[in-house]
């Protein structure tokens, strides 16, 4: 390894990656650094994304990165009532493993650098600049220089706050989860499953995602103010007990999910943030693949021309959170709005959204039909639903 | 990098399944999250944030009763 880079990303996720990725392929030089000691393991996912949001950033899919196509999902209300749409596109269920790292050798084709088992724990600065980050590997300590810090350190976000960045994620908006991937289920594989009820997934949602040959990822995220009642493992284990009691599970993890709104901030000068660490997440779904792709694309961009232009200050990285909020951001803003209202709704409206569900025809339904039913004592949000799901 | 283990707030390693979600939540940058190993450090003022969002229930406040 040099000890000087024109840019360290740290955070060998899909952010960092493509971030690596798009910015190798500008011509600067990049390194990866990774704490763990393998790139996409632990997977901390349930490894849904629909083709789109591959698509918008990568030129073709490898078949081995899909473990199972989706065409449907069922809503389950909290007695039970069961509404289902069609997806207006595929959806997949990934195998993350084979695709962080196929993201990871793809930086490293375009000619990024990178290390495992090298865990950053602060910047590196002169004066007030940021001017790289200090590491450890293998129990010694090492400093790298760089232009350029990328934050994609995840749900952590500590590089953000090292820059003095307000990173933490507030209770609220702190998706807590806990996910089984358990096998000899009895489902059908092209079908989703997402249950809203206070008692299933406070604040929240269950979610069982199938990923064929009999297996499926079963978890969910609740509230960080939610989890203050009960944990999500032993929300979780409530529902395995009650609709899976026979499945055998081939894992088990834990995780966090910012679902909040992009940060006001996201660059600083000689810095940028992309990926959960920027909290680009969609807010109402978790989903947080296809953003750190878009995210990732764009910041990697930018970096280079930055870089090119021989300027680095924050100034000259504005074209990223432009072209970001064009792309996501804006859409996140009213995801984050419906998000908050739909986690105040009771039991009893739930049910009767699904209600007004089930009394439009299976090819005429879609999300709108739910969400104007979920919105009608709050018109004003009818409009934003439709801009953000039509 | 201070290591300071917090007398008030215990840690149990072979329940944390190191996701990071009690980083994300602390005010105050006071936890370091390795590969395989946590440390609450000197700047913690015990807002049990971490305590309740932690998935797996993996720290815990020490009552002094
Ligand atoms: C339970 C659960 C289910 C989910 N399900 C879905 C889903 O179905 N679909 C979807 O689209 N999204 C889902 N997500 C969200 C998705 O996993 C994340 O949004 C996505 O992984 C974000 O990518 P990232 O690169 O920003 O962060 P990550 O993938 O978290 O990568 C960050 C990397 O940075 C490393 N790192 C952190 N700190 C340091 C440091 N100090 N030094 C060096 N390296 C460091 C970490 O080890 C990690 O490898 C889910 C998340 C959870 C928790």
């Amino acid at each position: 390894m040099k000890d000087n880079y024109d840019i360290v990303v740290v955070g060998a996720g899909p952010a960092g990656s493509t971030t690596a990725r798009f910015a190798a392929a500008t011509g600067a030089s990049v390194v990866l650094l990774e704490k763990d000691r393998d790139v996409g393991v632990p997977v901390r996912c349930a490894e849904g994304v629909s083709e789109a949001g591959l698509t918008s950033v990568l030129d073709t899919i490898d078949e081995r990165w899909i473990d199972n196509r989706v065409s449907d999902v069922m809503f389950h209300s909290p007695s039970g009532k069961i509404v289902e749409l069609r997806f207006n596109q595929v959806g997949y269920i990934l195998n993350r493993k084979l695709f962080d790292y196929d993201l990871a050798h793809m930086a490293i084709k375009a000619g990024a650098e990178l290390y495992t088992k090298a865990y950053v724990y602060d910047l590196l600065r002169d004066d007030d600049r940021i001017v790289g980050i200090k590491f450890t590997h293998l129990g010694k300590k090492y400093k790298v220089k760089a232009k350029i810090v990328i934050g994609a350190d995840g749900v952590e976000s500590r590089v953000g706050r090292w820059a003095g960045i307000k990173t933490r994620t507030k209770m609220r908006d702190m998706e807590t989860c806990a996910q089984y991937t358990a096998c000899d289920v009895d489902l059908s594989s092209k079908h989703l499953h997402l249950y809203f009820s206070s008692r299933v997934a406070p604040e929240g949602y269950l979610w069982v995602f199938p990923k064929g040959e009999g297996r499926a990822n079963v978890g969910l995220g609740i509230s960080g103010e939610a989890a203050k009642k009960k944990s999500p493992f032993a929300c979780l284990n409530e529902f395995m007990a009650e609709r899976f009691p026979h499945a055998s599970l081939l894992n088990c993890f834990a995780g966090g999910v910012p679902c909040d709104q992009t940060l006001a901030t996201i660059v600083r000068d000689g810095l940028m943030l992309v990926g959960d660490a920027a909290h680009q997440v969609n807010p109402i779904t978790g989903g947080g693949i296809a953003p750190a792709l878009i995210a990732g694309k764009i910041a990697g961009q930018v970096a280079g021309q930055a870089l090119n232009q021989g300027n680095v200050s924050a100034k000259a990285f504005q074209d990223y959170p432009r072209r970001w909020h064009k792309a996501e951001g804006r859409n996140h803003q009213i995801f984050y709005k419906l998000k908050n209202y739909i986690y105040k709704l009771t039991d009893e409206e739930l049910d009767s959204i699904a209600d007004a569900g089930l009394k439009v025809p299976k090819e005429k339904r879609s999300m709108i039909t739910l969400f104007r039913a979920a919105l009608i004592k709050k018109p004003s949000l009818i409009l934003d639903a439709v801009k953000v799901f039509a | 990098m201070q290591q300071i283990f917090l007398e008030k707030i215990a840690y149990n390693r072979a329940v944390c399944d190191f996701c990071g979600a009690c980083v994300a939540v602390c005010p105050h940058d006071s936890i370091e999250l390795f590969e395989a190993d946590l440390c609450i450090t000197a700047s913690c003022t015990l807002c049990k944030n971490c305590v309740y969002v932690c998935p797996v229930r993996a720290l815990e406040i020490i009552d002094e009763g």
